[in-house]
């Protein structure tokens, strides 16, 4: 039996006396796109964050590809590819959208000591990064500045920026959030495509992304997950209506 | 960067050469004597905006490198070192311990309380020096002569030394524009925009930061050998919390982050200096207002002033 990517176990994060994550414990296997769904202070972003390695878990265990990961920091849990994306576009302003990717491709590509020679001009850098770009319909983009991309453009370059870092498990967060109508059908159209290469969890409120998306929904409530399984299983989980759920999410 | 961007650098070294010709017609031996040391503060304030501008590393206590830079000249003398590259290397290795000790522990903080303690190793530097009777404690020390170099006078003269401060000055900012366009500088000017971000693709900010802290300590050293050379004494007050600020003043009024800017912020600031000291003694009544008002108009200094727009809307 092959084991799970990722297994996380008695994952638990007090914030003084709140408990924003309650003893959560799942499996998530390879080539699964699973959603993360539940009401605003769940604690979705705050289990995104012990995941990636931004917030430290008071008890539990992640173990990502059968290494332990509790104790590893984020920079190192990236080298492994357990990448994630920002709530709020976190790109760099001031550098050239390439110059974006390029940064994530050269954390991949031998060391960052070097004090010589440019790096904005390698090709080794600039090629994979250009094809992440291409990837999110950014390619025409490259030259600007990070800073002058529209709101839905910024999280494209976020996409973009996960994906050169040749990701195995891509932890989306929110990457809808904000976004118009036809941005996110994109946006939607995007991930979808990106199904069969990454494993994924994605922290999602709009609920017709989720359920175009996911191949596992899992629904957070205080801190606790109160359901796991297929989209229509969830659809039919009386429990998850009563918690979360409005009947029109069901229309 | 393109040729068009080097345009203001190119334009400053120019007449950074032509300036002691001109000051010669003047037959003004102490405009050159002068201009010398103005050139070797430029140097101090370009290592620091090295660390300003590209790390975000806000140092309280950079004066403590040039301290570091003189009494390496005066250690090594008194040894019976007196070449010049010699000693200059001695103060690299000096700094680059020392930066990197303080580096590894003012690191673990950020924001005042990083500038909090570097303004702390600075001063303990200084009262260090200060309580050293053997070299002259708050007296300071005076040199017998100018370094040698290949075991001759070639910097005896003030013509001469002049040019040697500004080949120096050249080359490393050669260097930092180097450094900062390589792979390495370009993870430092992410960590210094966005931590959390350069930190999500993999990069550990602390030894990028300490290995800028070390290149800009070894260089702020270096001017401090060519400051013990240019006023042959050295005293504790060249490392003094005052001095650190004059050159974080320099930096920021010629524009943090563009690296020529803190050559032209320290030109300008020591010009302003020596010019008001001729019609008052008050001289800092009249720069401060003027700090005050580059800091609320003129967010990128001189720097940004002499070139309008090249890349993007400034926030």
């Amino acid at each position: 039996m092959k084991a799970p990517l990722l297994r996380v176990e008695g994952l638990t994060k007090r914030f003084g006396a709140l408990v924003v994550t309650d003893d959560v414990s799942f499996t998530l296997d390879g080539g699964r796109l699973v959603a993360l769904i539940g009401p605003n202070g769940a604690g979705k972003t705050t289990l995104i964050d012990q995941l990636s390695g931004a917030a430290r878990p008071d008890a539990g265990h992640i173990v990502f590809d059968g290494a332990d990961i509790s104790r590893r920091d984020m920079p190192a849990r990236a080298a492994l590819g357990l990448v994630r994306s920002f709530q709020i576009a976190a790109v760099l302003h001031e550098f050239s959208v390439l110059d974006n990717v390029a940064l994530a491709v050269q954390a991949r590509s031998g060391s960052s000591f070097r004090f010589c020679g440019r790096a904005s001009r390698e090709d080794g850098l600039n090629t994979p990064a250009l094809a992440a770009l291409d990837r999110v319909g950014l390619l025409a983009r490259a030259g600007d500045l990070a800073r002058e991309l529209s709101h839905g453009e910024k999280r494209l370059l976020e996409i973009a920026i996960a994906l050169a870092l040749k990701p195995r498990l891509m932890l989306l967060d929110e990457p809808f959030a904000g976004l118009g109508a036809e941005e996110t059908r994109a946006g939607v159209r995007l991930i979808g495509g990106l199904k069969s290469e990454v494993a994924m969890l994605l922290v999602e409120h709009d609920l017709d992304a989720v359920f175009a998306l996911a191949d596992e929904i899992a629904v957070l409530v205080d801190g606790r997950l109160i359901a796991w399984g297929t989209p229509d299983a969830i659809r039919a989980d009386k429990g998850v209506r009563a918690a979360y759920l409005g009947e029109e999410a069901f229309a | 960067m393109t040729m068009r961007g080097q345009a203001p650098a190119i334009l400053l070294f120019a007449g950074l050469v032509l300036f002691p010709f001109a000051a010669r017609f003047g037959a003004d031996a102490y405009l050159i004597a002068l201009g010398a040391r103005m050139l070797i503060l430029a140097l101090a304030a370009l290592s620091l905006d090295f660390l300003v501008g590209q790390g975000a590393l806000i140092s309280f206590g950079h004066a403590a490198y040039l301290g570091i830079g003189a009494y390496s000249v005066v250690l090594a003398s008194l040894v019976g070192i007196d070449d010049f590259l010699l000693q200059a290397l001695i103060a690299i290795a000096a700094a680059a311990v020392f930066a990197a000790l303080t580096g590894y522990v003012s690191l673990r903080a950020s924001g005042v309380y990083y500038i909090m303690s570097t303004l702390a190793f600075g001063q303990m530097l200084y009262f260090l020096f200060v309580s050293l009777s053997v070299l002259g404690g708050d007296d300071g020390y005076t040199l017998s002569s100018r370094s040698r170099v290949f075991g001759r006078p070639l910097i005896a003269s003030d013509f001469a030394f002049y040019f040697l401060c500004l080949a120096v000055l050249a080359c490393a900012y050669l260097l930092l524009a180097r450094i900062t366009q390589s792979r390495f500088g370009r993870v430092l000017n992410a960590i210094r925009q966005n931590p959390m971000r350069a930190r999500a693709v993999g990069f550990r900010p602390f030894p990028f930061q300490l290995a800028a802290c070390v290149i800009a300590g070894a260089i702020a050293a270096v001017a401090g050998t060519l400051i013990a050379n240019q006023s042959e004494f050295v005293a504790p007050a060249f490392m003094s919390w005052q001095r650190s600020g004059e050159l974080l003043v320099m930096t920021i009024l010629g524009g943090v982050g563009s690296l020529w800017g803190a050559i032209l912020g320290a030109l300008a600031y020591l010009t302003l200096e020596e010019t008001l000291s001729l019609i008052t003694d008050q001289t800092h009544l009249i720069i401060g207002p003027l700090l005050i008002i580059v800091a609320l108009f003129g967010r990128r200094g001189l720097a940004g002033a002499l070139t309008p727009r090249l890349s993007g809307a400034a926030a």
